[in-house]
């Protein structure tokens, strides 16, 4: 906290010991008015994501999206390669083969909806960022362990460096700390 | 959870924090002094293996044993043994998350990674296959000067499609699995360069409640997508035989039986690994009795599917009518590679019924035993299905023999020792079973504390 003189802080944290005290606490500052919450939690946990209203991803368009892509792709590809750039007649059958193109289309609609699915979690999760603010609390490494966190952003309208403080003491964590931004 | 009498999936008394560092430690701390021999061996056998590669690319695939009418040998063998194995790590992360089996938690990682390892060992074979590696690339359709493009006619140019694509989404899947982990291990780590490079790996994964969102979303999206895949790969590998018309290879059953096959092959080589590696080190509070016994399930019932698709075999050579089916079986059965055939039916057929046995179910070193038969007999199995059906076909002028040369047998144990190499080494360096899943689990399994919320 001796640097908070200099910089203003980027978040208050809490850590919890368990998800119920987490929830608990979730529950107690939207009561109280705040709105920028995160929670740090060693598993993924569906109760708190949805207790903090993230209701739908959009994870699932982006996927179908790269799947569409994938299809047109690998099938306009082998018809452009079959039939007009390089015809090549095997026994009299049709250029335009289309059943044995289906294999193909098929691998190509995986690998792109897959492709799409992978770089699409990273982008919304606005990854990879090499520095965050939060891993300035040294007891964060916890929350790759058994211990759960909630931050209340220093950017929230009711957010008052001593009064949020007090709040959170409050809901009976383990320990309250400054997030040094 | 469990029913009474059941073996539990994670042994009584943890907690997320003991799993956590029990799983992170074999990672952090050094290797015992076993690894550094067993390391040192399979590196050997890599050596091995560049050795007759460099052999084989200065001399050419002559020094192998092929010749016509044998043109598919030992590459195209160790190729299918190789991509049938790595079908059960995405087998044990894809369809077992979908149908919600929670055993398969403490085995999907390094199923997974056994997956990589071996579809790196197969993809091998077709590029030496083609005589001059480093026009491999020419498989791949990309505008080129001398203004040709491949035929996607061919099941071999699928094939090409399949294993890449197979390849990369194993890959990303494994990857996406563990990034939550490097992200524990980066918060463990002492050592200033494991933290950088376990900091860089997990690109600042912080575990918060969007991430995590977002995580479970991409992960489920992804088994979904991994299913029908893994199910495709073998089912166009097997195209690469049936499309052809030779007696032996053309039959419709081949899709599902290699399918069936590579399921059997990859839960044989998951037990190969599994039952040493829960021994030395010291890992039978998660990977339990209960996981073996479930394995031992899949592999008999697999291994079932494959004796009927030997069984459908025999019995079309007779329904079809067909003269030259007909000799190709009763070749199969009498000919000069008749050992072969009765081998596998011992390793593939009779071994696994012992797996009927709860008894050998559940005893390590039994299963352990079987698997290694199933992992013998699949490679017979392929070995029978090339070779056999290649070295007599419709005239008899022009039969022939075949065998492996020394440098067929070379490069085949150099792929083995390349694969457990690249195990280690995944052994030393990232955590062999997800330890963010069995803290999601953990909770479940244990008697549950009054303010925990099961995830």
């Amino acid at each position: 906290m001796s640097k908070a003189a200099t910089k203003p802080e980027f978040a208050l944290m809490a850590e919890f010991r368990s998800s119920r005290e987490l929830l608990h606490a979730i529950e107690q500052s939207q009561a109280a008015g705040y709105t920028q919450l995160e929670a740090y939690t060693p598993y993924p946990i569906e109760e708190v994501w949805e207790a903090l209203g993230q209701h739908k991803s959009k994870l699932p368009l982006i996927v179908l999206i790269g799947g569409i892509v994938g299809a047109f792709t690998g099938y306009l590809l082998q018809y452009w390669v079959s039939v007009i750039n390089y015809p090549v007649n095997v026994g009299g059958r049709p250029l335009h083969s289309w059943v044995s193109f289906i294999p193909v289309t098929f691998e190509t609609t995986i690998l792109f909806a897959a492709g799409a699915a992978v770089l699409g979690m990273f982008a919304l999760n606005r990854l990879p960022m090499p520095y965050h603010p939060v891993f300035n609390v040294p007891r964060f490494a916890l929350a790759s362990r058994d211990r759960y966190f909630l931050a209340i952003g220093s950017w929230d309208p009711k957010y008052d460096r001593r009064a949020t403080e007090e709040f959170l003491l409050g809901l009976d964590p383990f320990e309250v700390n400054e997030v040094a931004s | 959870m469990t029913a009474p009498g059941k073996p539990p999936i994670v042994a009584p008394g943890h907690t997320p924090g003991s799993v956590t560092d029990q799983i992170s430690s074999i990672v952090l701390t050094r290797m015992p002094r076993w690894w550094w021999a067993a390391f040192g061996a399979s590196f050997a056998l890599v050596m091995m293996l560049l050795y007759a590669l460099t052999k084989l690319v200065f001399e050419g695939t002559g020094i192998w044993g092929l010749n016509i009418p044998v043109g598919w040998g030992f590459a195209i063998i160790n190729f299918v043994w190789w991509i049938g194995i790595g079908h059960a790590g995405t087998l044990i992360s894809a369809i077992l998350l979908l149908l919600r089996q929670e055993w398969r938690t403490s085995i999907n990682r390094f199923a997974e990674a056994m997956t990589l390892f071996a579809v790196a060992c197969a993809g091998l074979f077709p590029l030496i296959h083609v005589g001059r590696p480093w026009l491999a690339y020419w498989l791949l359709p990309y505008p080129n000067t001398m203004d040709i493009w491949p035929q996607f006619r061919s099941p071999l140019v699928w094939d090409v499609f399949a294993v890449t694509t197979y390849a990369t989404v194993s890959l990303l899947f494994w990857y996406v699995g563990l990034v939550p982990d490097l992200a524990t291990l980066r918060d463990r780590a002492r050592q200033r360069l494991a933290k950088i490079t376990y900091g860089f790996l997990s690109m600042g994964w912080r575990g918060s409640a969007t991430h995590w969102h977002n995580y479970e979303t991409a992960y489920l999206l992804l088994a979904g997508l991994a299913t029908p895949l893994v199910v495709s790969v073998h089912t166009v590998v097997s195209f690469d035989f049936a499309v052809g018309q030779l007696p032996g290879w053309h039959a419709t059953i081949f899709p599902p039986y290699f399918v069936a096959g590579a399921i059997f092959a990859g839960f044989a080589m998951v037990i190969t690994l599994a039952v040493p590696l829960r021994t030395l080190f010291d890992l039978k509070d998660f990977i339990t009795i209960r996981h073996l016994q479930n394995m031992g399930k899949v592999m008999l019932a697999t291994g079932l599917i494959v004796a009927y698709g030997y069984v459908i075999e025999i019995f079309m050579a007779w329904y079809s009518g067909n003269w030259f089916e007909e000799f190709m079986i009763l070749n199969r059965i009498q000919g000069p590679y008749r050992m072969q055939w009765y081998a596998l039916l011992l390793c593939n057929v009779l071994a696994p019924q012992l797996l009927w046995i709860k008894r050998v179910r559940s005893t390590p070193a039994l299963l352990f035993v079987v698997a290694m038969f199933v992992n013998v007999g699949m490679w017979l199995e392929r070995f029978v299905i090339v070779v056999t059906s290649l070295h007599r076909d419709f005239l008899p002028s022009s039969w022939g023999m075949y065998a492996g040369t020394r440098w067929d047998w070379a490069i085949f144990v150099g792929s083995i020792g390349l694969f457990l190499a690249l195990l280690f080494l995944f052994i030393r360096f990232l955590p062999m079973i997800s330890i963010f899943e069995m803290r999601t689990i953990v909770p479940k399994t244990q008697a549950r504390e009054p303010d925990e919320v099961s995830p």
